[in-house]
């Protein structure tokens, strides 16, 4: 299993393919995603690579955070995130990966935290169709109406659908198309939606339902240190 | 400009490049040439009628025409920018003082009619090309 990346969801547009069809996608902006960490089977019973991305100004990185950056020779990273990977996938620390990661045409799926609408009612939360506007209803036209039975089961049952809290739940997206990536700028297009609000912060990670498409960049795709 | 627009205005740039759109406006009568697939092959559809409406949203700009097409009113909203526009000529301009001509929905025949923009001749035509440069 390769590595995943860390994005940031700029919005969404429009691109024209050369035969005239028009496809919806949602532009992620990956900002100098470097490795910060290893997680090893000996010293941590797991495999995994902990990337950072983004930068962040070093008053507003705690000491111990310091020095965790300062062991891995980075500029301190907005965000980190941990990625499970197989051993033979493992990336050294400090190399940076870039957005030819992924393939055009890849399907990738894709995480993020969608966007909170705080305590809502069952007709938004659930799409109950409320009760009616007249005939006698009054106050409770957005209500859920009847939550159960009678005498028997003279309860609720658990998790009936009612109203609470909506949104800001972790969410993936599956088997979403790469349409282009641009490494100078760490742009990756991917078709369709994205859960989570702009600006927010997404992982993007190959499909785990589809086959990987040969000649994939392994272990990663990492940007070539200049004239050197 | 962010990263997102910059994309955006170069995606625009780009097909430009490729077919330019012509100056028109609400009003004026257009000859828009569609490719269609029909089967395996594609071939160019004239669709003429009067622009009624334009939407300025960068790579998502739009424009709407309408025609009558066998007694029947059509409207078809085309993207400014998409490749399967081959060309957009502009038959007649039209002289109107709305940016929208929704009004023209109700209305047929002589009712539907739009007077010819005047045009600069002679003198002015040479000062508002000199203008222009």
């Amino acid at each position: 299993m390769r590595t995943g990346m860390i994005a940031r969801k700029l919005g969404m547009t429009r691109v024209f393919t050369a035969e005239g069809q028009h496809v919806p996608v949602t532009v992620l902006q990956v900002d100098n995603c470097q490795v910060v960490a290893q997680r090893t089977e000996e010293t941590d019973g797991y495999t995994a690579l902990q990337l950072g991305v983004g930068q962040i100004k070093v008053k507003n990185v705690t000491q111990p955070m310091r020095g965790h950056f300062a062991k891995a020779k980075v500029e301190p990273k907005r965000k980190l995130v941990e990625f499970r990977v197989d051993a033979d996938a493992l990336v050294d620390v400090g190399a940076e990966i870039t957005v030819d990661h992924f393939a055009i045409g890849q399907k990738v799926d894709v995480t993020g935290t969608t966007i909170g609408k705080g305590f809502a009612g069952a007709m938004k939360r659930h799409n109950f169709g409320g009760l009616r506007a007249t005939h006698g209803v009054s106050v409770s036209h957005r209500s859920h109406g009847s939550t159960g039975g009678r005498q028997d089961p003279g309860k609720t049952f658990k998790n009936k659908k009612m109203a609470g809290h909506m949104g800001d739940v972790r969410v993936t997206t599956q088997n979403l198309t790469v349409v282009q990536t641009d490494v100078e700028r760490g742009l990756l297009l991917v078709k369709g939606a994205i859960p989570g609000a702009e600006g927010g912060f997404v992982l993007v990670r190959d499909a785990v339902k589809r086959k990987a498409p040969e000649g994939l960049p392994f272990p990663a795709a990492l940007r070539q240190p200049k004239s050197e | 400009m962010n990263v997102l627009q910059k994309f955006e205005a170069e995606q625009v740039e780009k097909l430009l490049a490729e077919r330019g759109v012509p100056e028109f406006g609400p009003g004026d009568t257009l000859r828009v040439s569609v490719k269609v697939v029909e089967g395996e092959r594609e071939r160019v559809q004239a669709f003429e009628g009067v622009c009624i409406a334009r939407k300025n949203a960068g790579i998502n700009s739009s424009f709407t025409v309408r025609k009558i097409s066998y007694g029947e009113g059509v409207e078809r909203i085309f993207p400014l920018y998409s490749p399967r526009i081959t060309a957009i000529d502009v038959v007649r301009r039209g002289a109107v003082r709305r940016a929208k001509l929704y009004y023209l929905r109700g209305r047929t025949g002589k009712a539907a009619r739009i007077a010819e923009k005047a045009q600069p001749i002679g003198e002015a035509a040479a000062r508002k090309a000199a203008n222009k440069q």
